[in-house]
């Protein structure tokens, strides 16, 4: 018997509430993107879950597309923790805040 | 109601992937929390197969669980790992996390009451019914329907390359020194 839709929504549901907490509350950047990249998993497990639902590949190339846009994502975003750590020998988020002073 | 097996592997492994989430924010050690990630992932991959979306099951774990998992690990291991303050709550902290859950409470009872929990669990995908595997399918799709925005993803993977590559060039030569560079 398979998994009904709505349980599989509730599961994404979940992953990106963790995922928005993640980011609301850790101050360690590395940490942050790891979280964005679980609430990104989250959508994409809702991709392929109406990809299921309604018979058609679309979401399915569609969740390909956004690991494709998550590697990219990842990429650029560690080299700018590289950068921050470079320049203020921290990753904390709340050091750099150069712009607000 | 009793629960088939699939029912009862999709129940463990969404309680893995979360749960491996969960440890992913609470952890005070980055490499416990990008163990907790790479589980995760895994989990999910499994989801995937669950749904019958092999494909995406194996791109998830050759790009995610290796890939990116590489990158935050050689990160992890390049920066500072003194973590101050682990899931440091200020007020603002608590006031969006209550927002937060509040939002996804609304969602959960709006997914629980909604239209889609009567509606009919799907058919199986157009794959099955052609008779050919989910890889040649979603290849086909990939390379018919959604050819120009498949280019673009390759032009957009060349872009964060190169702007990785500049972004972390000298990370060598600056390390030893101070790092005002004015």
């Amino acid at each position: 018997m398979p998994v009904p839709p709505d349980h599989v929504l509730t599961v994404s549901l979940l992953l990106f509430g963790v995922g928005v907490l993640g980011v609301l509350t850790r101050r360690n950047a590395i940490i942050i993107l790891m979280s964005i990249e679980l609430m990104m998993n989250a959508a994409n497990l809702n991709f392929v879950a109406f990809s299921r639902q309604h018979a058609h590949l679309t979401g399915q190339v569609f969740g390909v597309f956004t690991i494709a846009v998550a590697a990219g994502e990842v990429a650029v975003g560690l080299a700018i923790v590289l950068a921050v750590y470079r320049r203020f020998s921290s990753i904390h988020v709340d050091d750099v805040r150069l712009m607000k002073e | 109601m009793t629960l088939g097996p699939e029912a009862i592997l999709f129940y463990v492994l969404s309680a893995v992937a979360v749960g491996a989430g969960l440890q992913v924010i609470l952890s005070r050690s980055p490499i416990h929390s990008a163990i907790g990630l790479v589980t995760s992932f895994l989990a999910i991959a499994a989801l995937y197969v669950l749904l019958h979306a092999e494909f995406v099951a194996a791109v998830q774990v050759l790009v995610y669980a290796g890939g990116i998992m590489v990158l935050f690990l050689f990160v992890i291991m390049l920066v500072n790992l003194r973590d101050r303050a682990p899931l440091r709550m200020r007020w603002r902290g608590a006031l969006s996390a209550g927002i937060g859950a509040l939002a996804i409470g609304a969602m959960l009872f709006a997914v629980g009451r909604g239209r889609l929990a009567a509606a009919p669990i799907g058919a199986p995908a157009a794959d099955v019914a052609a008779g050919v595997g989910n890889l040649q399918a979603v290849g086909a799709a990939l390379f018919t329907d959604a050819l120009l925005p498949f280019e673009i993803a390759s032009v957009l993977l060349l872009v964060a390359m190169i702007g990785a590559i500049v972004l972390a060039r000298d990370l060598g030569r600056d390390l030893g020194r101070e790092p005002g560079r004015e």
